[in-house]
């Protein structure tokens, strides 16, 4: 979209432009080629000037069974996160939309998680679901090894989904709140003179009114689970991606490989991949979603 | 509304509870926890009372992380970040949305695309160049050139290693594009009637109207530099520039060391207070920024 009265000078808008130019070339588009460049090549064991290996490092990340775990992972992780959040905040929208006398405060509340950091929460979901301690160790006493994280690693998966879930459920809630608030009024009320009990209407016109809204937070929010940097906090400070990788996913394998393998090489194939992964997501995002494909 | 539905009012009551307990139970089982002597917060089953011991707690763990520090200097990133995004962002958008010129899709297309950048996927390489910032001009000016120049510039351990990097921001930019896109063309025109130009239109105009803008963005973006974790783990190694997400690990009881969670819970709960705080007070403007953010 155009303005007409736009104002006509090139060097003024560059000059406005240019610091936020300036970062996103040095620590973005910069890094981003060092990405590609790395990905490609790989550096002799003793020290000399990368050489260039086609495919190669992409041949060995795929063959390495621990990444198509971190991707099956990833993949747990994320679509269970977004589900659930989605699940979660649809439910709380509906219920307070109905403005209920007494559900205003409720409103306010269910968005105050999403201001704690992943990491903090996931610290202190630890205690609260650890198994010698906090809410489960009383279900673990009296099923011994009912619930450990730090032993199984679907229980793992769960305990950082759980985190995730909690965190981003407001945020969806926020979302859909909105959505429903631009439902006519005057469709519900007709449904009711109709018949229609609340549960009913929300089946049959509230939730197919929201189906933008709905596929908007499932790209987001898959989006988020695969390569938000909650994902990684969450996993680093409560499990560390183990036990035994049940809670590897991407970023924090990419992260670790880097900083702790030192297979910049390696990391960055991985690195490509997600943003590949990212790119889909946002092609989706804009293609369809700008379109606002109304349910009639 | 114009029916009585007494079951579904009950259910609708029943969920919003359940809602709460679910949401907000994690917040009372960390205060409660953080309030209690080191042998009620092992306790099985886990009492939900809260005790007396919550400001002591606190201050163990404030000496045993040193929050003092962390506090401060998470709240100087955080507040640095949010400025340089408001700032930045808002000059950015004028500059796409109110001059004709050939650049303003590039510059457009240069913004958008870092959102498939995040910074998980670009961690190494951009330490490597925060860590020696003039890699790229000298690899420049060599390849142009062919002169070798040796100026070094790290930003390691420092306030602009924090957040410089985080600055740029493809959201905000977006956020203020949207919204300078629906002001009326005639409020340039009479501007440019006036006799003012771009940058007066700016400072005179554009900035007062967009205030309820800048404060949504604010919010989002101080809870966003907040809680910044992998950024400030990379770049800072001197206990001086320690943030708060960093000072968690220290707060962790050690494996073999006694399980005192009622500090670790103490020092969570310091940890999470300002972003909290901004969300409940500003709740109105958070809000907003999120919804307009992803539009």
């Amino acid at each position: 979209m155009d303005k007409r009265a736009a104002f006509r000078s090139w060097w003024l808008p560059s000059l406005f432009a240019l610091p936020q130019i300036i970062l996103i070339l040095l620590f973005f588009y910069w890094p981003a080629v060092a990405v590609l460049r790395w990905a490609f090549t790989l550096e002799p064991p003793f020290g000399g000037a990368a050489e260039f290996v086609g495919l190669a490092n992409f041949q060995e990340v795929f063959a390495d069974p621990l990444y198509w775990n971190s991707v099956g992972v990833s993949l747990a992780f994320a679509l269970c996160g977004t589900l659930a959040t989605i699940f979660i905040g649809l439910v709380l929208a509906l219920a307070v939309d109905r403005q209920l006398p007494g559900s205003a405060p409720f409103r306010f509340l269910y968005i105050l998680p999403y201001a704690i950091a992943g990491p903090a929460a996931g610290m202190a979901f630890r205690f609260i679901l650890s198994p010698e301690r906090g809410l489960m160790a009383s279900v673990n006493a009296a099923f011994p090894d009912f619930w450990n994280p730090a032993k199984y690693g679907s229980h793992a998966l769960i305990l950082v989904i759980v985190v995730f879930a909690w965190k981003w459920a407001g945020y969806t809630f926020i979302f859909l709140l909105a959505g429903l608030q631009s439902v006519p009024r005057s469709l519900i009320e007709a449904a009711a003179m109709d018949g229609c009990g609340p549960i009913r209407r929300a089946v049959d016109i509230q939730i197919p009114m929201l189906a933008p809204t709905l596929f908007f937070l499932l790209v987001i929010m898959m989006t988020e689970g695969f390569v938000g940097a909650d994902t990684y906090g969450i996993v680093a400070r409560t499990t560390d991606g183990g036990p035994n990788h049940g809670t590897d996913v991407m970023v924090y394998r990419i992260v670790e490989e880097a900083f702790r393998g030192l297979n910049y090489s390696g990391a960055s194939a991985q690195s490509l991949v997600l943003i590949g992964l990212i790119m889909v997501f946002t092609f989706i995002q804009f293609r369809f979603i700008e379109r606002q494909v109304h349910y009639k | 509304m114009i029916q009585r539905t007494p079951f579904a009012n009950a259910l609708t009551y029943g969920v919003m509870v359940f809602g709460f307990l679910l949401l907000i139970g994690p917040f009372v089982v960390i205060m409660s926890g953080a309030s209690q002597t080191f042998q009620q917060v092992n306790a099985i089953p886990f009492s939900f009372l809260p005790q007396d011991r919550l400001l002591e707690n606190m201050s163990a763990a404030w000496t045993r992380a040193s929050l003092g520090t962390a506090m401060l200097n998470s709240f100087v990133m955080a507040s640095l970040v949010t400025v340089g995004k408001v700032a930045l962002s808002a000059l950015t958008a004028f500059a796409i949305v109110f001059f004709r010129t050939p650049l303003k899709g590039f510059f457009f297309w240069m913004v958008f695309i870092t959102l498939m950048l995040p910074l998980e996927v670009r961690v190494v390489p951009t330490y490597a160049v925060a860590a020696d910032l003039f890699q790229p001009v000298r690899l420049l000016i060599s390849a142009v050139t062919g002169f070798e120049v040796s100026v070094d510039w790290n930003l390691l351990n420092s306030y602009a290693g924090l957040t410089l990097p985080l600055i740029a921001t493809a959201t905000g930019t977006f956020l203020y594009r949207q919204f300078y896109l629906t002001l009326p063309d005639e409020l340039a025109e009479a501007a440019r009637m006036d006799g003012s130009g771009p940058i007066r239109f700016f400072i005179d105009m554009l900035l007062p109207l967009s205030r309820t803008n800048m404060l949504a963005l604010t919010t989002i973006m101080f809870v966003y530099g907040w809680n910044q974790y992998l950024w400030p783990l990379l770049m800072v190694t001197d206990p001086e520039y320690k943030t708060t997400m960093m000072s968690l690990v220290a707060l962790l009881p050690s494996d073999n060391g006694t399980p005192d969670w009622n500090v670790t819970l103490a020092g969570s709960l310091i940890i999470m207070l300002p972003p909290l705080i901004v969300v409940a007070v500003l709740q109105r403007w958070f809000v907003r920024g999120l919804v307009a953010t992803e539009k």
